[in-house]
């Protein structure tokens, strides 16, 4: 019965998925007559799914019910149980904002269905301890962001669910060989065994660790979206519904972090070879984050340009795991540094994308230049957007502040100063992206003076995103203690 | 009285929670607030200055502390807490920002356009200059720093004018965001030396009085300076980092041109003062020569750019990266008079610039021309412009009487005990100045009348209170300067470590 209970949150979200398919079968059964109501019940019906699930989380917590499920293949702790928040919450946020965008979609059932299997697929990453489990949850959230990205069924958006579902068949491919690897190596799937046979490893099959190591990051780096593996995002971010882009651009990327984190960690957290995957993660942060800036100077979509910052953004998380492999308090500071940066990155990155929701579905237009005098038309999505754009950018009272000040300070205390000079010369170029939006919403003359009302669910989303971004900024404390609390897994 | 350093923080950003209540289709309620909180800001910053400097005690006073991060592993064991006090380089300095923001209220009065998002912007950036003032946090220095840079931005795209000149033009967002991108590109030096500090210092706190009683190592010193030293002095002007300056100050409104580059800029000296030097003596001293061939440059690059503008904002604008090179100058010299000197050309500079600008914009707002070929005889239509004008420019030139020569004296005088080769040069720009200024005064408000310009009338009422009140404290500190002397020579020597005073 344990196992059951520590798998409750996921188990929820799964069976109120199925519940909101046989819902709408009802619906349909009871004819036109009760339409109406159709929309805003299954939303409603998805968002209790994902209360439900946080209350679990953190009822799990109350009576103190952390500890392993399933014979040892899902490990639930303060690390899985942070993620529990997260994806859960970052779920509710994207209902949220989708309510209003599928008011002529037909498929609303699937759409939350699906939003919520992703979810539980992500919180299972989070929590599974076992390679094969890691694999099914992978597969889990994958497919059904797939169906999600094409959910448009237009052009843009089938390319984009196509060019995702490839890459991403790809890379679960190489993430499997790789997951293969260790099995061959290790004889064990469970990722505390692998971690014993790993630290006995002697020269030779050190090496072949390395190559594991190799096809893991490859194809874990699709989900983080990293260079080298970050080809998919633009067109994928530019094409998928908005909600679906925002729900990628957080959910799917902190989930390839939650699941990177607990095998390099768990499995390979040895000191040898943990210092040449933190080499590898400190080059690639210093390449994801120049690439990605600089590629967003010359955008003129804002979903592209948000899809290159987001890249630039996995490579500042980067640093969090590069800083990991130095000295043992390190290993705190980085994992939590990075636990910090996804948590305060989530309400950036929603409420961004919440803006844009807004302002493009009634300008009908993502080119930046088209969001000329948005202050003019709504003063108050305007300032919504600047405030995450200044978070973007790490600009103080916001959440972005300090968790650039979290990550550039592991860097300089681990002796990657170099690092850290890198990181913050980008925030430069970053300033300037993410003002040129800002001064084209301020000062630019508008096309028409019609005002822009969002609608009340998304006005309400956009509301819980800029607030708690601007919370944190002021009292960081609980996320910190927080996040503190779930690196210490680790420790 | 522990309570006034954190009102000065918290009156602008409670003005802002109000600006943001007030619907914007009451314009004059929205200025009244203005006022009341612009001069509550006044006021204090008075009392904070009369308090400090005519009360015994010496050192840092009103000290706050009030925990922000405690049991958080991420930054050390102390955490970080929000700690303001107040010494005798930061009194002159609050009074300063108290001053050059109410007298900015009253100029802004006649700004229509949204003047809601114009004032919520401006206290911000107050609240952020009043924090850099009094923080005693590393931390929060840089914190109070970055949300002081920030609304500038936007002050200049939305409210600025754009320069157009015969074969180009100048667009107001240009002049902003090269601001922006220099001054971050400042404030990304200053992190990453913060970062530094607070990993060799290993004392687990922000607390700058902590950091001071550390000795660092003496390379480290060599290195960390730079870091500070640059990225702060981006902010002061430094040349050759100091071409945001005009461009900035040119493009932006009236009242943030004087809050720019009255109070703004003394930011960056005063970090440079007040981390830089306190905590890398050794450092300092290496980096000193380096630092004051640029103070130098700066001062005679800057009167040379001032001398050759026909654009009366122009002229001033590269007149405070002359008068800012004096200020560097002055720190360069590692002495107690001459870094006196650099604390008092802050203040006196920051008047009388502020002073200028405002009457730029005076001049600007009814003729919609800036070029002073273009002017001539102006004080027989506008006396008291004039006046003004005059009192702010002799000022700038180092009349004695007036708070620029106290400021110089002690400048160059610092400058020839250490460098004397830079007190000749020093001295130099300031005859320079005097050329540039006397010549512009000429040619817009002496000599034949333009009979163009016969519809021009005198300042608002509100310019003439805000100038007067800045004239009140040029000429308060031209002849009374000994409350400010004293005690900024008291936290100087307790800076560069020659008395043994100080906490």
């Amino acid at each position: 019965m344990d196992s059951v209970n520590r798998f409750g949150p996921e188990l929820i979200l799964l069976a109120m998925a199925a519940v909101i398919i046989l819902a709408d079968i009802g619906w349909a059964l009871a004819g036109t007559g009760a339409e109406r109501m159709r929309r805003p019940a299954l939303g409603a019906l998805a968002l209790t799914g994902t209360a439900a699930s946080i209350i679990w989380s953190a009822l799990l917590i109350a009576f103190d019910e952390q500890g392993e499920a399933f014979s040892g293949m899902i490990r639930v702790d303060d690390f899985a149980l942070f993620f529990n928040f997260l994806f859960a919450g970052t779920a509710a946020i994207v209902i949220l904002a989708s309510i209003d965008f599928l008011r002529r979609n037909r498929f609303v059932a699937e759409y939350y269905a699906l939003i919520l299997a992703s979810t539980a697929g992500m919180m299972l990453l989070a929590s599974t301890i076992d390679l094969i489990a890691i694999f099914v949850a992978l597969e889990l959230t994958g497919i059904s962001l797939y169906i999600l990205v094409a959910f448009m069924k237009d052009g843009r958006s089938s390319e984009a669910g196509l060019k995702y579902l490839l890459l991403g068949a790809i890379s679960s491919a190489v993430a499997l060989y790789g997951m293969a690897y260790l099995f061959g190596i290790t004889g064990s799937t469970s990722l505390d065994e692998i971690g014993l046979v790993v630290s006995e490893a002697n020269g030779e099959t050190r090496s072949a660790l390395v190559l594991a190591m190799v096809f893991l990051i490859a194809g874990f780096g699709f989900k983080m979206a990293i260079v080298p593996f970050q080809m998919w995002v633009p067109d994928v971010y530019e094409g998928a519904p908005t909600p679906v882009t925002a729900f990628l651009s957080v959910g799917s990327k902190a989930a390839g972090f939650a699941v990177v984190m607990r095998i390099f960690l768990t499995a390979l957290g040895d000191g040898s070879i943990s210092s040449d995957w933190a080499t590898v993660f400190a080059i690639l942060a210093a390449i994801s984050m120049s690439l990605g800036n600089i590629t967003a100077l010359v955008q003129g979509n804002i979903k592209r340009m948000l899809g290159y910052s987001s890249i630039a953004q996995a490579g500042t998380f980067l640093i969090g795991l590069a800083v990991v492999a130095a000295a043992d308090p390190q290993l705190l500071l980085g994992t939590s540094a990075v636990l910090f940066f996804l948590g305060t990155y989530a309400f950036t990155n929603l409420g961004a994308f919440i803006a844009v929701i807004a302002i493009s579905s009634k300008i009908g237009s993502d080119q930046i230049a088209d969001y000329a005098g948005v202050a003019k038309r709504s003063p108050l999505l305007a300032l919504g957007l600047t405030i995450c754009l200044l978070s973007l950018t790490g600009i103080p009272p916001t959440a972005g502040f300090i968790a650039k000040v979290y990550v550039f300070n592991a860097a300089v205390q681990a002796d990657l100063v170099w690092l850290a000079i890198v990181g913050v010369l980008n925030s430069v170029v970053a300033a300037y992206y993410y003002l040129r939006v800002v001064l084209n919403m301020y000062t630019a003359e508008p096309a028409s003076e019609e005002s822009i009302q969002p609608g009340y669910y998304l006005g309400l989303a956009m509301v819980v995103a800029v607030v708690g971004l601007l919370v944190i900024g002021i009292f960081p404390s609980p996320l910190l203690e927080a996040s503190e609390a779930a690196a210490r897994v680790f420790g | 009285m522990d309570w006034v350093l954190l009102a000065l923080i918290a009156i602008p950003i409670g003005a802002v929670l109000v600006f943001m209540l007030i619907p914007s289709r009451y314009p004059q309620l929205v200025r009244n607030v203005a006022l009341v909180s612009g001069f509550a800001m006044f006021a204090l910053s008075v009392l904070v200055f009369v308090k400090y400097e005519f009360e015994g005690g010496s050192g840092f006073r009103f000290d706050l502390q009030l925990a922000w991060l405690e049991n958080v592993a991420f930054l050390g064991k102390d955490g970080i807490s929000l700690h303001l006090a107040v010494d005798g380089i930061s009194a002159p300095m609050v009074l300063l920002t108290g001053i050059v923001i109410f007298a900015g209220v009253f100029i802004s009065w006649n700004i229509d356009y949204r003047n809601k998002d114009y004032f919520v912007l401006l206290f911000l950036l107050v609240s952020g200059v009043f924090g850099v003032f009094l923080s005693l946090d590393l931390f929060f220095l840089f914190f109070f720093y970055e949300v002081a840079v920030l609304p500038m931005y936007l002050l200049i795209a939305v409210w600025g004018t754009s320069s157009h000149f015969g074969t180009f033009t100048r667009p107001k967002e240009y002049a902003a965001m090269k601001l922006v991108l220099y001054l971050v590109g400042g404030s990304a030096l200053i992190f990453v030396g913060i970062f530094a500090t607070f990993m060799e210092a290993g004392q687990g706190t922000f607390d700058l009085p902590v950091l001071g009683a550390v000795t660092y190592d003496e390379n480290f010193q060599k290195v960390v300076f730079p870091l500070y030293a640059l990225g702060f002095g981006i902010l002061a002007g430094l040349w050759p980092f100091h071409t945001w300056s005009p461009d900035g100050h040119v493009a932006a409104p009236t009242a943030v041109s004087m809050l720019h580059a009255g109070v703004l800029m003394k930011l960056g000296a005063f970090g440079i003062l007040r981390v830089a030097i306190t905590l890398f003596p050794e450092g300092a001293q290496f980096w000193a020569p380096v630092l004051m061939t640029l103070g130098v440059t700066g001062a005679l690059y800057g009167a040379i750019s001032a001398m050759a503008q026909r654009d009366l904002k122009y002229m001033v604008g590269y007149s405070s990266v002359s008068h800012m090179g004096f200020v560097l100058m002055g720190l360069a010299t590692l002495t107690t008079i001459g870094v006196n000197g650099a604390v008092l050309q802050m203040f006196a500079h920051g008047v009388m610039t502020a002073l200028m600008f405002a009457m730029v914009g005076a001049v600007y707002d009814q003729a919609h021309v800036r070029d002073m070929t273009m002017f001539g005889g102006l004080a027989q239509k506008t006396p008291r412009l004039a006046a003004f004008f005059a009192i702010a420019g002799l000022s700038s030139l180092g009349l004695p009487g007036l708070a620029g020569f106290v400021a110089e004296f002690h400048i160059f005088v610092g400058a020839f005990n250490t460098y004397p080769w830079a007190g000749a040069l020093g001295i130099l720009a300031a005859a320079i100045t005097a050329t540039y200024i006397l010549r512009m005064l000429a040619m817009v408000f002496f000599g034949p009348f333009n009979e163009r310009w016969a519809g021009l009338k005198e300042m608002r009422r509100g310019e003439q209170f805000g100038g007067a009140l800045l004239i009140a404290f040029i000429i308060f500190m031209g002849v009374w300067p000994a409350p400010f002397i004293d005690r900024i020579s008291e936290s100087v020597e307790f800076i560069l470590r020659v008395g043994a005073s100080g906490p």
